[in-house]
């Protein structure tokens, strides 16, 4: 595993794929500790570790209900008003653990943002949409508002399409226009980060590819997390693969050796389509 | 005949009984209200609605008690609409789901159902007598605030229960509070939901009669009120007062004080539908 070249202490001997690797531990943007996860009886993590690099895109794939969505879940606190819900472990953003009692949940959020399996604007204005991010924190600046909004409708790729018509409400927008809407309402608030919910489950595939075009571009100043059902969306946008099943994970590591030389055969299987 | 001719006629049968039905509503209705208009219609002009009540038929009229009804109107929707919407959001929003909640629930949905001059007899003995309002608007429309409550808090839950999950988790992903969460996505979204609730309680309360008897509104009052202590009488009331009136023109009169109770509430209602459609039509 990973984690034991960070023990290497010799910097000579070691290649720069270990030199990677070890940065990967030291300096992870999101690292997580033996956690566990338990709705009421039922056990829906079991003990996992990872460390997740910054700027990068990081896909979780697994069979339904094997716990990603679960697992992304955690680190924006999203789990918290679920019935019977119960957590164990830490995950550290930036090295704060966010699951300490101290921890300001809206603050957290403002840091780690989310953009969910459907499309779920505001049935407001498109303009309102994107500003309520920023409104909900008391900002009143006006001009200060309209340049965030027009900076992340420009981000997010819809800008061109949306300008003449700010004050229309954002539920005439297409599906894909929509969820761009919600990734720009995300951006809007600047996180750092950004978790997606299989993000394009509701798509058609031209709005699934300009979201991965976005996703593509949008890493170089964000780390991005998402769950996906979908294999070749995967292995087309991300850096790094997590393997769930049966709330554990099995196997993490490049995307390019998780498709190509998995270590372990239920990861095989899996990206195979021989089970799941 | 086959099974799906038996069906068919069945479905045929049954689409009968339902006309039938709904038609033997509408006919009572069509009836009730014909006969009220052609006892009442005549009586209706502007003098009716400004003349003072009088013991000469001829020369009565409604003013004190719609008034009345108004003062009663005004002062229950102020009462009943902050607490039970604050109660409807808090039992929703906030209240933890355990037995005790469960037990609220139920009691709360019996309290609806209580027959309306028992909240009279609480009224009487809570607002006239213990905290010494009297026979007062105020003491009435608390009387009735707490009849309406009720109904306000169930309608306000069950349009709160209609407003999408994925519209919350959106607004608390960006970091709203809980608080800023349910003023501005919640409200605004259940708010023809909570609206037309409340307007159909209170459209219940301006018709209400027994409490207000109860808590000691007066059948004649020669002045309308001019502040929340003043005795009062409401147009149910006065109804009341001359149907059991011997002579033939006051039947005339209470045919007539009928038809603008009806029109009240007929145009509260409307009121109430307009308020669904617009917003259904914002959130579909």
């Amino acid at each position: 595993m990973e984690i034991t070249m960070t023990k290497v202490k010799d910097k000579k001997s070691i290649d720069l794929d270990k030199v990677e690797q070890q940065s990967s531990t030291d300096g992870a943007k999101i690292a997580i500790k033996d956690v566990k996860v338990w709705y009421g009886d039922f056990m829906a993590i079991k003990g996992i570790d990872m460390n997740i690099k910054p700027n990068t895109v990081t896909a979780f794939i697994g069979p339904s209900g094997c716990g990603k969505s679960t697992f992304l879940r955690l680190f924006n606190r999203m789990n918290d008003y679920v019935d019977g819900f119960k957590m164990e472990g830490k995950i550290k953003l930036n090295g704060t653990n966010i699951y300490k009692k101290k921890v300001n949940v809206e603050e957290l959020r403002k840091e780690v943002g989310m953009v969910f399996q459907k499309p779920n604007p505001f049935p407001k204005s498109i303009f309102e949409n994107v500003a309520y991010g920023l409104k909900i924190q008391g900002i009143k600046d006006k001009k200060f508002i309209n340049e965030r909004v027009e900076k992340a409708l420009k981000q997010a790729d819809l800008w061109d399409e949306v300008k003449d018509n700010l004050k229309k409400s954002a539920l005439a927008l297409s599906g894909g226009q929509q969820q761009r809407l919600c990734i720009a309402r995300t951006l809007a608030v600047e996180p750092s980060i950004i978790l997606m919910d299989e993000p394009t489950s509701a798509l058609d595939p031209i709005s699934t590819a300009k979201i991965e075009d976005l996703i593509f571009e949008l890493k170089e100043k964000y780390t991005i997390v998402i769950v996906t059902h979908n294999m070749q969306q995967a292995s087309r946008i991300s850096d790094y693969t997590a393997f769930f099943y049966l709330g554990e994970l099995i196997e993490f590591d490049k995307t390019k050796t998780i498709f190509t030389n998995p270590e372990k055969q239920q990861t095989e299987n899996y990206i195979t389509g021989r089970f799941g | 005949m086959n099974s799906i001719q038996k069906n068919r006629l069945k479905d045929q049968l049954f689409k009968i009984w339902g006309i039938a039905c709904t038609l033997f509503g509408l006919v009572l209705l069509t009836v009730f209200i014909g006969d009220i208009l052609i006892d009442g219609i005549r009586r209706i002009d502007w003098a009716f609605i400004t003349d003072l009540p009088s013991r000469k038929a001829e020369k009565s009229g409604i003013y004190t008690a719609l008034m009345g009804s108004i003062w009663i109107l005004i002062l229950t929707t102020i009462i009943s609409f902050p607490i039970g919407v604050a109660a409807g959001v808090y039992l929703e929003e906030y209240s933890k789901k355990n037995r005790l909640s469960a037990l609220l629930e139920i009691n709360i949905s019996n309290l609806a159902g209580v027959p309306s001059i028992i909240y009279g007899l609480l009224g009487l003995e809570v607002f006239v007598r213990i905290m010494s309002l009297g026979a007062s608007v105020l003491a009435g429309a608390l009387t009735l605030s707490l009849l309406i409550l009720p109904i306000i808090i169930v309608a306000t839950r069950e349009a709160i229960k209609a407003v999408p999950k994925s519209i919350r988790d959106a607004s608390y992903a960006l970091g709203a509070s809980k608080w800023q969460t349910i003023w501005n996505q919640v409200l605004p979204a259940s708010g023809g939901g909570i609206l037309t609730g409340v307007i159909l309680a209170l459209s219940r309360a301006v018709g209400e009669t027994a409490p207000l008897i109860v808590v000691g509104a007066l059948a004649y009052v020669p002045f309308a009120p001019s502040n929340p202590m003043d005795e009062f009488s409401v147009l149910p009331i006065q109804i009341f007062n001359w149907i059991s009136r011997p002579q033939h023109g006051f039947i005339e009169n209470a045919a007539a004080a009928i038809i603008i109770l009806l029109l009240i509430t007929f145009v509260m209602n409307g009121i109430a539908v307009y308020f669904r459609n617009k917003w259904q039509k914002k959130w579909k």
